[in-house]
C-alpha cells in the first residue's frame, strides 16, 4: 500500500521538474554545502520539516524538484547570514501558509494533536491501575 | 470471453458468500438442524477456489497483454518484462482489490478446512463473519472497481506501468501487506465468532493466536520491504517519512503487536479477555482504515475525493458499517465476557498491560497525526503533520516501550517481586548507563532522541537475551527463542534508526571525470560517465571507485534513467553495502562547465535497521511453528490416551 502513495510522491516530484523546467541552472545552494557544518546541520533540520510545495508529501530536503531545490538554497543562504532557524520557518509560515511546515502549529485545535495521546496515556494508566488493584484484593 | 469467465466467477464467489452469511446465521439461530452448520463449511472452501481462479484469470489477461480489458490497457504495456506483466496485475486498484479478496476468501476456506480447536458453533459464527467481510468487497469489486471491464475499440498498445514499479520488489510488497491485513480480519471474525458464542476464553486465544502471529510477520515484512524500497528507490537517503501511507502500513502493525501480546496473555493465563476481543476490533479497523486511506484517493486531497465520489463514499461506508457493527456488537456482548484470571501489578501479565498502554499511545498518535490533516483540509485550514511531530511524540512513548520489553520477559506470571526484579534487570540497566554516559562524553552534540534511542538499544539488547541466561539452550522452547529473536530485532533496529540519524554523513559535490570527492570514511572517484541501454529505458550511468584509507577500492554505478513507456525520468541510487554501513551514491544533473553534481552518504550502521526488521519477522515464525509443533504434538498425546 504504502508503495502506490510513495509513488504518487514520486511522480510529483519528478514530473514537476519537468513541466516547471525553466532550464535555468539550480539556484546556488540547491545542491551546495554550507562551508560551517555546524550551520549545514541546522540548514538540514529546517529543511526536513519544511514541505516541498509542488510534490506530494515530500519534503524539500528529498526532492528533486525545482522549487523545492530553490527553498533549499534560500534556506542555507538565511542560514549562512546568521538567520534563526525557527524565523526561516516562521517566514516561510507568513509566506504559504501552514501547509509548509511539517511541524503542526501549536495553538488553537492543534492542540488537541498533543493533548489526546497525554489523556490517552493518563486514561489508560488509571484504567490499568484500577484493575490490578481491585484484582489483586 | 476470458475477461467475462473473469467476472463470472466473481459474481459466483459473491453469491457464496451471501450463502454463507445467511447459512451462518441461521445454524446460529436454528440450533436443531445441525446440517445446516455442516454445509457453511463447504460454502466457504468453494468461495475461496473460485476467487482464486477469478484473481488467476487476471493475472493471465495481463500475462497475454489482452488490451481489450481496460485494466490491462491502463496499466501495462506488450513490451514490458514477463515479471513486470505478472505483478502489474496487482499493482494497480482494481487489481489489488481483488487480490485482497482473493486473500480473504482463500483464508476463509483455510479455517474451513483446518481449523479443530475452537467449538463448532464458535467455528460458524466465525465463517459467518468471514462471509459478511468478503461481501463488502466483493460488492466494492463489482460496483464500483470491475477489474474485468472491457474497452471497446482495444487500443494497440497499453499505457505501460510506472518505472517506478518494475522493481522486484513490486511483486512481493503489496500482497505481503494484504496478507498481514486480510490476516487481522480473520483475527477479527474469530473475535466475532467468539463474542456471539460466549466463548470467550484460552481456547478461542489458541485459535485466533496463529492468525495474528502469521499477519504480524506479514505486516513486520511488508513495512521492513516498504522501507527498504523507498531508501533506495527515492534517492535522498532516507528510510521513514511519516507518510500518510506508511503510517496505514504501521497503524495496524501496532495494533497487531498489542493484540499478539494479549492473546498471549489470554491463552496462557485466561486474563485480559474483554482487552483482547477490543484488540482484535481495533486492529481490523486500522486495516480498515489503512485500506481506505489509500484506496479512496483522500490522501491526494479532500477534493479529489470529492471529485471522484463514489470509490471513497463506497469504502468509506464499509469501514463505518463494519466498524461501527463490531463495537455496538462488543458493547452489547461486553458483559457476557467473566473477568479471567487476576494478577498482581509487579507479574508478566501487568508488564504486557504496560506494552498494550504504549503501544495504544503511539497508535492513537499515528492515528491523529495521520486524519487530522484531512479533518482540518476538510473544514478549510490546510496544515502538514510531520517528523516534528512524530518523532517526539510517538518516540518517547516508543523508548518507554523499549524498556518495558526489556523487563517484561523477566518477570513471573502472576506475582513477582521487585527487588528481585531489579537483580535481574541489573546487567541491562548497567550496560543501558554505560552506553548512556560514553556517547554523551563522545559524541555531546546528537540529538536527544538518537542519544536516548542508543542507550535504550543497548539496555534492550541485553534484556531482551537474558532469558536465555542459564538456560539449557538445546531445551529452551521454539517460541521462547522467537520472542528472544524478535525482541532482539527491535533493539537492533533501534540501534540502526539512532545511529544513522547521528552520525550519518552527507556531501553534495559537483565533479569532474577524474576528480574525488570525500564522504565520511571515504573517498569517491568519478571515472566516467556513459550512456547504457536497458529493456525499456536509456540511461546514463557513472562509474565511480570509492576507497577507505588504502583498503582495496570497489565501484559503485548510479545512474540516471529515462523510460519510453510512460514517458519517465529517474535515479537509480548505487548502494554499497560495507560491514559497518553503507555507501549511497546518486547521480545528479550535469553543470555548464561539464562537471557532474553527485550526492553522496556514509550510512554507519544503517543496514541494522532492516535487518532488525527481518529479525522481529524471523522471531514471529519461530514463535509460530513453536506453538504449532506443541499443539500438535499435544494433541497426537490426547488421542493416544
Amino acid at each position: 500500500m504504502m508503495i502506490r502513495g510513495l509513488i504518487l510522491l514520486i511522480l510529483a516530484g519528478l514530473s514537476a521538474p519537468v513541466l516547471a523546467d525553466s532550464r535555468m541552472d539550480a539556484a546556488p545552494y540547491a545542491y551546495v554545502q554550507l562551508k560551517d557544518p555546524a550551520k549545514e546541520r541546522q540548514a538540514k533540520e529546517l529543511m526536513a520539516t519544511i514541505r516541498c510545495l509542488v510534490c506530494q508529501g515530500q519534503s524539500i530536503a528529498d526532492s528533486d524538484a525545482e522549487m523545492a531545490g530553490d527553498m533549499r538554497s534560500l534556506i542555507r543562504e538565511r542560514i549562512e547570514k546568521g538567520e534563526k532557524p525557527e524565523a526561516i520557518r516562521a517566514w516561510l509560515v507568513e509566506r504559504y501558509g501552514d501547509w509548509v511546515t511539517y511541524a503542526p502549529p501549536t495553538r488553537g485545535s492543534s492542540l488537541v494533536l498533543w493533548g489526546l495521546p497525554l489523556v490517552l496515556l493518563m486514561f489508560g494508566t488509571g484504567l490499568a491501575m484500577s484493575r490490578i488493584r481491585r484484582k489483586a484484593r | 470471453m476470458i475477461a467475462e469467465i473473469g467476472l463470472g466467477l466473481l459474481w459466483l464467489a459473491a453469491g457464496l458468500a451471501v450463502l454463507q452469511s445467511v447459512l451462518g446465521g441461521l445454524a446460529l439461530k436454528l440450533t436443531h438442524r445441525p446440517d445446516l452448520g455442516g454445509a457453511i463449511k463447504p460454502v466457504a472452501i468453494a468461495q475461496g477456489v473460485l476467487a482464486t481462479c477469478a484473481f488467476v484469470v487476471l493475472v493471465y489477461l495481463f500475462m497475454i497483454s489482452d488490451m481489450s480489458v481496460k485494466l490491462v490497457a491502463d496499466n501495462s504495456h506488450s513490451e514490458k518484462p514477463w515479471l513486470y506483466k505478472f505483478s502489474g496485475s496487482w499493482g494497480n486498484h482494481e487489481g489489488s482489490m481483488l487480490l485482497w479478496v482473493t486473500i480473504l476468501a482463500l483464508s476463509g476456506g483455510g479455517i474451513a478446512l483446518l481449523e479443530r480447536r475452537v467449538r463448532r458453533d464458535t467455528l460458524i459464527a466465525t465463517l459467518m463473519a468471514q462471509g459478511l467481510i468478503a461481501l463488502g468487497f466483493y460488492a466494492f469489486l463489482l460496483f464500483s472497481s470491475n477489474p474485468f471491464a472491457r474497452l471497446n475499440p482495444a487500443p494497440s498498445d497499453g499505457n505501460g506501468l510506472n518505472p517506478l514499479l518494475q522493481d522486484p520488489g513490486l511483486a512481493l510488497h503489496p500482497p505481503t501487506l494484504y496478507l498481514g491485513y486480510v490476516g487481522m480480519s480473520v483475527a477479527f471474525s474469530f473475535a466475532v465468532g467468539a463474542l456471539l458464542t460466549k466463548d470467550v476464553g484460552p481456547a478461542f486465544a489458541r485459535a485466533m493466536r496463529p492468525w495474528v502471529l502469521g499477519a504480524w510477520v506479514f505486516l513486520t515484512l511488508g513495512i521492513t520491504a516498504g522501507s527498504y524500497w523507498a531508501y533506495y528507490e527515492l534517492g535522498w537517503g532516507g528510510w521513514w517519512f511519516w507518510d500518510p501511507v506508511e503510517n496505514a502500513s504501521l497503524m495496524p502493525w501496532l495494533a497487531a503487536t498489542a493484540l499478539l501480546h494479549s492473546v498471549t496473555v489470554l491463552a496462557t493465563r485466561d486474563a485480559l479477555r474483554a482487552w483482547t476481543i477490543m484488540l482484535a476490533v481495533v486492529a481490523f479497523s486500522m486495516s480498515m482504515i489503512g485500506t481506505f486511506l489509500v484506496r479512496s484517493g483522500i490522501l491526494t486531497s479532500v477534493h479529489a475525493f470529492a471529485v471522484d465520489p463514489q470509490r471513497g463514499t463506497f469504502i468509506l461506508a464499509l469501514l463505518l458499517i463494519y466498524i461501527g457493527a463490531a463495537l455496538t456488537l462488543f458493547a452489547l456482548r461486553v458483559g457476557t465476557v467473566r473477568e479471567g484470571a487476576t494478577f498482581e501489578p509487579v507479574s508478566r501479565e501487568a508488564a504486557l498491560v504496560l506494552n498494550n498502554l504504549f503501544l495504544t499511545v503511539i497508535l492513537g498518535v499515528v492515528l491523529i497525526g495521520t486524519l487530522y490533516p484531512i479533518v482540518a483540509q476538510a473544514m478549510g485550514q490546510q496544515i502538514s503533520i510531520g517528523p516534528p511531530y512524530f518523532n517526539p511524540a510517538a518516540g518517547s512513548v516508543a523508548l518507554l516501550l523499549v524498556v518495558a520489553m526489556a523487563a517484561g520477559p523477566l518477570m513471573r506470571w502472576r506475582r513477582d517481586g521487585a527487588g528481585a526484579l531489579m537483580r535481574r534487570m541489573a546487567l541491562p540497566l548497567a550496560l543501558g548507563a554505560v552506553v548512556m554516559g560514553l556517547v554523551r562524553l563522545m559524541a555531546p552534540e546528537i540529538s536527544i532522541l538518537s542519544w536516548l534511542g542508543l542507550s535504550a538499544a543497548a539496555l534492550a539488547a541485553a534484556g531482551s537475551l537474558a532469558p536465555l541466561w542459564g538456560r539449557n539452550l538445546r531445551r529452551t522452547p521454539l517460541f521462547t527463542w522467537g520472542m528472544v529473536v524478535s525482541h532482539l530485532g527491535v533493539a537492533v533496529a533501534l540501534a540502526g534508526m539512532a545511529t544513522d540519524t547521528a552520525f550519518m554523513k552527507e556531501r553534495l559535490v559537483a565533479v569532474s571525470e577524474g576528480e574525488a570527492a570525500d564522504v565520511g570514511p571515504y573517498s569517491v572517484r568519478l571515472v566516467m560517465v556513459a550512456p547504457v541501454i536497458g529493456p525499456n529505458w536509456t540511461a546514463l550511468e557513472a562509474t565511480m571507485e570509492a576507497q577507505r584509507g588504502t583498503s582495496r577500492p570497489f565501484t559503485l554505478k548510479p545512474q540516471a534513467r529515462n523510460y519510453s513507456n510512460p514517458p519517465t525520468d529517474t535515479s537509480e541510487a548505487a548502494i554499497s553495502t560495507r560491514w559497518d554501513g553503507q555507501l549511497y551514491a546518486v547521480l545528479g544533473k550535469q553543470n555548464a562547465d561539464g562537471s557532474w553534481q553527485l550526492r553522496l552518504w556514509w550510512k554507519p550502521w544503517v543496514t541494522l535497521i532492516w535487518l532488525g526488521g527481518g529479525l522481529i519477522a524471523l522471531g514471529g515464525v519461530l514463535s509460530l511453528l513453536g506453538r504449532l509443533w506443541r499443539e500438535r504434538r499435544g494433541l497426537g498425546e490426547a488421542t493416544h490416551a
